[in-house]
């Protein structure tokens, strides 16, 4: 049972996380959406059998719009984020779509800066409010044209953003929790 | 400012966070005209305790347990989904005799869910007697969790790669027992309340959400069936064997309180079915699939979805290669859905409001995680 194969075992260091053995993706829906947006998008890929797409920030409303739109994708699975600080732009933006057309799931992803707002897509799937407001509460990315955005799961007037990698499950917003709670050693 | 004692004012009300009706810590703000709800704003979090912060820091077993305690009315599912999820990413498949039992305990915790969701929300309703009926069923099915893995609700039933435990003796005979007794307490329930005038004039035509507003809200489920799509995870997009029994997805029309009853209570009875023909043709053999000891997936990211009792629970599990989650994430259906809440209520009763919060069957510790 000790051994591992060795397709589990790759050298990696916490913060410089390995790259994924990415497959190309390609379909007639790939097709389309390099004949539409060109070098926005600047990769497709699959891993596992899953599909995804990789495009420029700005374009995020184009592209989900063109997907539910044109391609039947007229279903907001979830949208998330995840932290990666080596990287220039350190949020990658994840939005998990599914057609009950063609029972197919892509997932977009998007890269944006700390400090940079996304675009909201609430336009383009009203279940993006709230989703889009745990991601502002857990990570502080903003969403530009949200109508309501403000932390959804964490106080307003806590200070901080738990998901961010380099915050410790311990050294969260201590005052606070003294000045709410009363407890002396704020966890 | 002159008012004379005929004015009306709108009306602010809080509802919750301690409120019986609210299932949990939900605070509901309704704004009010007389007993008319004009619009709704949830207040959620009070149950937060940053289940995906947890995970950053766990190994992937030790991760298991967790999420158990989000929605706590049904650990097996949130475990399934986590273990399928897990396996996906390390390209492993559980055992078809692990597969099978997962169906049976999943199913069970299916009518587990379901019984809770409907003795509360009838209770709400102002019906007692079924909840006393429902816990008692509900309560087999607790015994045969704890037999099988010394725990009612927080189960951590199952392991990434198939189950720890073999199946009791005398396991197979409880659940064909309860399988066989079962549809006549259906029965029964349906007696009290499928006809009931009071139960059908407080739910008939309360809380609509059509199939177009379903989908723009990313509501999934028991809720977006009962607005007539015919969509569940298990025949869309199956898993853990679902594609070998024989089941109906059953669908309401209106879309509303009522139809979404009618929905949970045939989807007992098709539990019941799936149990019966997964016990039938329960296979031999290992009920775990080799499982590196330390796991350690490759780098890479899945993203994994059950049908779980309340609608789509998905995991979006990142792996950097090292031994603990870079991330996963959560997509919680009470989430989703009881984003919804806010288009049911308009318009309707303060009364309604009551109804609509049960018949989304949320759990808080799921939106809250």
């Amino acid at each position: 049972m000790s051994e591992v194969p060795t397709a589990h075992t790759p050298k990696v260091h916490a913060h410089a996380p390995a790259e994924m053995a990415v497959e190309t993706w390609e379909s007639a829906l790939t097709g389309r959406l390099a004949a539409r947006f060109g070098g926005g998008i600047s990769r497709f890929g699959s891993y596992l059998g899953q599909p995804f797409l990789e495009a420029r920030a700005d374009l995020t409303l184009d592209v989900l719009r063109f997907l539910r739109d044109e391609e039947a994708f007229d279903f907001l699975v979830d949208l998330t984020a995840v932290d990666r600080p080596g990287h220039a732009e350190r949020f990658e933006l994840v939005y998990i779509l599914y057609s009950f057309a063609s029972n197919e799931r892509i997932r977009v992803k998007t890269r944006v800066g700390d400090g940079v707002a996304a675009p909201s897509v609430t336009g383009v799937y009203p279940a993006a409010d709230w989703l889009e407001r745990e991601v502002f509460d857990m990570f502080g990315i903003g969403f530009a044209g949200h109508p309501k955005l403000r932390r959804i799961l964490l106080p307003d007037d806590w200070s901080g953003h738990p998901l961010r990698r380099e915050t410790s499950i311990l050294a969260m917003d201590q005052d606070w929790v003294r000045r709410n709670l009363g407890i002396e050693s704020g966890q | 400012m002159s008012a004379t004692f005929l004015d009306t004012n709108e009306l602010e009300l809080n509802m919750g966070p301690q409120h019986p009706s609210t299932h949990g810590v939900l605070r509901v703000i309704l704004k009010l005209d007389g007993e008319k709800v004009l619009g709704t704003e949830c207040v959620i979090g009070y149950l937060h305790r940053g289940v995906e912060k947890i995970a950053e820091a766990r190994t992937y077993q030790q991760f298991a347990p967790y999420v158990d305690r989000m929605d706590y009315i049904s650990a097996v599912s949130n475990g399934l989904g986590y273990c399928l999820a897990v396996e996906k990413l390390l390209n492993v498949t559980a055992t078809p005799r692990a597969r099978a039992v997962r169906v049976i305990l999943t199913e069970l915790n299916r009518i587990a869910s379901h019984l809770f969701w409907l003795g509360t929300h009838a209770l709400d309703i102002g019906a007692t007697t079924p909840l006393f009926y429902c816990l008692r069923e509900r309560e087999e099915v607790l015994k045969i969790f704890e037999n099988y893995c010394g725990a009612r609700l927080t189960t951590h039933a199952f392991r990434i790669g198939g189950l720890q435990y073999e199946l009791y003796a005398g396991f197979e005979d409880q659940v064909r027992a309860f399988c066989g007794s079962f549809p006549g307490r259906v029965d029964e329930y349906e007696e009290l309340l499928t006809h009931n005038r009071i139960w059908t004039s407080r739910l008939r035509g309360v809380g609509i959400l059509n199939a177009e507003e379903c989908k723009r809200f990313g509501v999934t489920g028991p809720v977006l069936r009962a607005a007539g799509v015919a969509w569940d995870l298990r025949k869309a997009q199956p898993y853990s064997g679902y594609e070998q029994y024989e089941f109906h997805v059953p669908t309401g029309e209106a879309g509303d309180t009522y139809d979404r009853y009618l929905v949970r209570v045939r989807e007992m009875r098709e539990s019941v079915r799936i149990i019966e023909q997964a016990l039938a043709m329960l296979p031999s053999g290992p009920v775990m699939a080799k499982v590196p000891k330390v796991i350690k997936p490759a780098p890479g990211e899945v993203y994994v979805s059950i049908e779980a009792p309340k609608g789509e629970l998905g995991y979006y599990v990142v792996s950097d290669g090292g031994k603990n989650p870079y991330r996963v994430r959560v997509r919680p259906p009470s989430f989703l859905n009881l984003q919804a809440l806010d288009t049911m209520c308009r318009g309707a009763l303060v009364a309604d409001v009551v109804a609509i919060i049960g018949t989304i069957d949320m759990v808080m510790g799921e939106v809250d995680r």
